[in-house]
């Protein structure tokens, strides 16, 4: 009878989860039998605030968009572009050549913006089916930066003043910076760059490391809102280092191929940016905290591109404080909530059905189980963003490859619960049972699963946990979940953003964690089920089995 | 009329380690047998080779006329009561279930009823006892609900594998006295493993005394005593009467 209960229980939760599932469409780009235009960014506020461009200029001409801003950096980006997860995401020159071709011009060229843009583009034609769109206008390089007062102090006018300099100077790069050829790894090689101690820090963060003194010298953007609001110097490229980074709409051909409205309407922002309306932009999202779609929907009615007047809905800004700012967002939120726990209940499921058969396989096949074990261990050892951005050669971006990743990171706890708890149940119980003519299927579900459950449920919990908040950087993939204002947030540099998704997350950890201790309870062996049930001492005669 | 048991030239080692060296029991039917010598003396494998938990190496055991081979060990083991040292009551059951293990194995209909009057049998009415956990019992009590277990489904032949080691003087001398009556009663064949001396002599009809894989001296307890065939065994008797006398003192 419990029994009966326990599978119904797990059905049904099974049918709720996947019902939720079906409810929001993810990895499509049909609405309604009509194509919708995916348009993604990358995690940085420029890259959020062309997207919101793209996307409204679009919607204005009557299509429908998806959005996926803030997808992990240019690996993740350009790898759900040529996966055909997304449509549009606005790119840079240099870094296409650089960090997706791996290649390099001859100085002569490279001084040439209009050359390297059209060797980029016919590139990435050739071997990707990728199209740039004409550039929209402006560029935003790299700009090496430090303070004034660390300029002044070592004389810093040049990146070869820098690198003459760098053995008494911490840098605070992003990890996206570090990594690249185009980054501080060429850096080093031109110009002998190697700074005291390289701290990798969220775009979110730098400019305020930077102003605390914590790091001595940043790599930011010429565009970058915040470069003016601190009192910044930017170091020239005295080596002629940088590429040009002109910025433009990277499209899919199949986009042109299926939808060439889209491409027509996205090649109307071309030509139509300059730095100096850029920078400006950027300020108002990224120093005044205005809303991304506010300064989106104002400057391209400036530009004539969409109708209306001057946006008058700008969004009150901390008129009650936080718990207003949580209020007024609280559809948003409850929906994000709603996709984080799918996420994290079908990835744990999904690891139960899996994990739970695993660790009883091992138990009887013990000189597999430890390195079996060891190897799910070793995959917690993978940073999560790291583990899904390998996902997305093979399953594109999404609630798919998130709920795997999701799945990988939930079978070590589950699998080494399992096994532990079936191999030391109660070995006398298990030797008696046996004795008097058990079968070995018999002794499984009727003493050592039982007397295993506690040890499999704190597994399980485990799991949930750690599911919970790995979630979060499912964002970073375009799963949505309450990573998507955390990370939001990081590229807008707004706490609030961040504390919107991060606080909601950590609660939905505690309450994960209260309800699977609620089951515990629930599954734990009958002599030792305390609280919900009470022992019942009635002398009343049970029924066997 | 309960089986006989028979082991015949019986050889088992374990890796390098011989427990069994060439060994050969008989245990009339509806008599009582002590196996008795040190740990490792090969006692506990002897054992435990007539429910196939042992498979020896070398030679034949035989429950009644079969060889323990001929039926799937699983069949075999729901026919033989067994009781280990640790009783190995499962937890999570309450007792009247734990007893009525072996008739629910067999699909007997009134599995309920057989373990209600096993309980009755050692001391322990099913009204009282037959809901609480293990957990919820002392040693002794937990001890004689292991022995209702084994005896629920009746079985012609029951193994005992220290089966009062764990208890203090009391619930133990109790227990034996509880148990050789109930032996008696069912006229059931019965094999015990023990390290007492003592135990054997107030249990067994026989005692065996075994030694490094091999039989030191088989026969009456009397027999033993008055005239041991090795030096081991007189100096084993000599250990316990000494043990005695240390207490008449």
């Amino acid at each position: 009878m419990k029994c009966l209960a326990r599978s119904l229980l797990i059905s049904g939760l099974a049918v709720a989860v996947s019902a939720g599932a079906q409810s929001r469409p993810t990895d499509t780009s049909t609405v309604g039998g009509r194509r919708s235009v995916v348009v993604a960014s990358k995690p940085f506020g420029e890259s959020y605030l062309l997207c919101e461009m793209f996307a409204q200029l679009l919607e204005s001409r009557g299509m429908t968009v998806e959005r996926r801003p803030g997808l992990g950096a240019t690996e993740i980006a350009f790898g759900a572009l040529r996966s055909g997860a997304i449509d549009v995401y606005p790119e840079y020159t240099g870094t296409g050549l650089v960090a997706v071709l791996h290649d390099s011009l001859a100085d002569s060229v490279m001084a040439d913006s209009r050359a390297v843009f059209a060797h980029v583009a016919r590139r990435f034609a050739d071997e990707y089916g990728v199209l740039w769109l004409p550039p929209l206008g402006f560029q935003n390089t790299y700009a090496i930066a430090v303070t004034r007062a660390t300029a002044n102090k070592y004389h810093l006018r040049t990146l070869s003043d820098l690198a003459r300099e760098s053995s008494h100077l911490t840098a605070g790069f992003t990890a996206d910076f570090i990594g690249r050829s185009d980054g501080l790894v060429g850096l080093s090689r031109v110009y002998g760059l190697h700074p005291r101690a390289v701290r990798p820090l969220a775009p979110a963060v730098k400019y305020q490391a930077l102003a605390s003194g914590a790091v001595d010298v940043i790599d930011g953007y010429s565009t970058d809102g915040l470069l003016a609001r601190y009192d910044l110097v930017t170091l020239i490229d005295d080596r002629h280092f940088f590429p040009p980074y002109e910025a433009a709409a990277l499209v899919t051909g199949k986009l042109e191929s299926e939808m060439p409205s889209a491409i027509a309407a996205l090649t109307l922002l071309s030509g139509r940016l300059d730095e100096r309306t850029m920078r400006q932009l950027n300020r108002r999202v990224e120093v005044d905290g205005e809303d991304v779609r506010v300064v989106a929907a104002d400057e391209l009615k400036a530009l004539g591109l969409i109708g209306g007047g001057p946006t008058t809905a700008r969004v009150e800004r901390s008129r009650s404080g936080f718990a207003g700012y949580m209020w007024d967002r609280r559809a948003d939120l409850a929906a994000l909530t709603l996709r984080h726990l799918l996420l994290v209940g079908l990835a744990l499921l999904a690891a139960v059905i899996v994990a739970v058969p695993l660790g009883l396989f091992l138990e009887r096949t013990r000189p597999l189980a430890e390195p079996i074990i060891g190897a799910l261990g070793v995959l917690q050892t993978i940073p999560s963003i790291a583990l899904l951005a390998f996902m997305i050669p093979l399953l594109g971006v999404g609630v798919v490859p998130a709920l795997v990743a999701l799945w990988l990171y939930a079978l070590y706890p589950i699998a080494r619960g399992t096994y532990t708890g079936v191999r030391d149940a109660d070995p006398d119980a298990v030797a008696a049972a046996e004795a008097l003519g058990t079968t070995p299927v018999q002794r499984l579900l009727w003493v050592r699963l039982p007397l295993a459950a506690p040890v499999i449920m704190a597994g399980i919990r485990t799991a949930a946990v750690i599911t919970v908040g790995a979630a979060t950087l499912a964002a970073f993939i375009g799963a949505g979940g309450l990573g998507e204002p955390i990370v939001a947030g990081l590229a807008l540099a707004d706490t609030r953003m961040i504390l919107s998704g991060a606080l909601p997350a950590a609660a939905l950890a505690l309450v994960v964690d209260g309800a699977l201790g609620l089951v515990e309870r629930l599954t734990a062996p009958a002599h030792r089920r305390r609280g919900i049930w009470r022992s019942r001492r009635a002398p009343t005669r049970t029924a066997t089995v | 009329m309960p089986p006989l048991l028979t082991a015949r030239n019986v050889s088992h080692s374990f890796g390098s380690v011989v427990a069994l060296d060439d060994v050969s029991i008989d245990v009339p039917a509806g008599r009582a047998v002590a196996l008795v010598g040190e740990s490792g003396s090969g006692k506990t494998t002897l054992l435990r080779c007539f429910n196939r938990l042992v498979e020896p190496l070398r030679g034949e055991v035989r429950v009644g006329d079969q060889d323990v081979r001929t039926q799937p060990a699983v069949m075999l083991r729901r026919g033989i009561g067994y009781v280990q040292q640790h009783g190995g009551l499962l937890p999570h059951w309450r007792v009247l279930r734990n007893v009525a293990l072996v008739p629910m194995l067999r699909e007997m209909p009134d599995a309920t009823d057989a373990a209600g009057s096993a309980l009755d049998l050692v001391g322990l009415p099913a009204s009282d006892f037959g809901n609480r956990f293990p957990h919820e019992l002392s040693g002794g009590q937990r001890q004689r609900v292991a022995l209702a277990r084994s005896i629920a489904a009746r079985p012609g032949v029951i193994l005992l594998d220290e089966p009062f080691g764990a208890l203090d003087a009391i619930s133990r001398a109790e227990l034996q006295e509880s148990f050789d009556a109930m032996r008696r009663d069912l006229s059931v064949t019965t094999l015990l493993v023990t390290h007492d001396l003592a135990e054997a002599g107030r249990l067994a009809d026989e005692v065996v005394v075994m030694r490094a894989g091999r039989i030191e001296q088989q026969g009456a307890m009397r027999t033993l005593i008055s005239a041991p065939a090795t030096e081991y065994v007189a100096r084993l008797i000599e250990r316990a009467r000494a043990g005695l006398e240390a207490l008449q003192l």
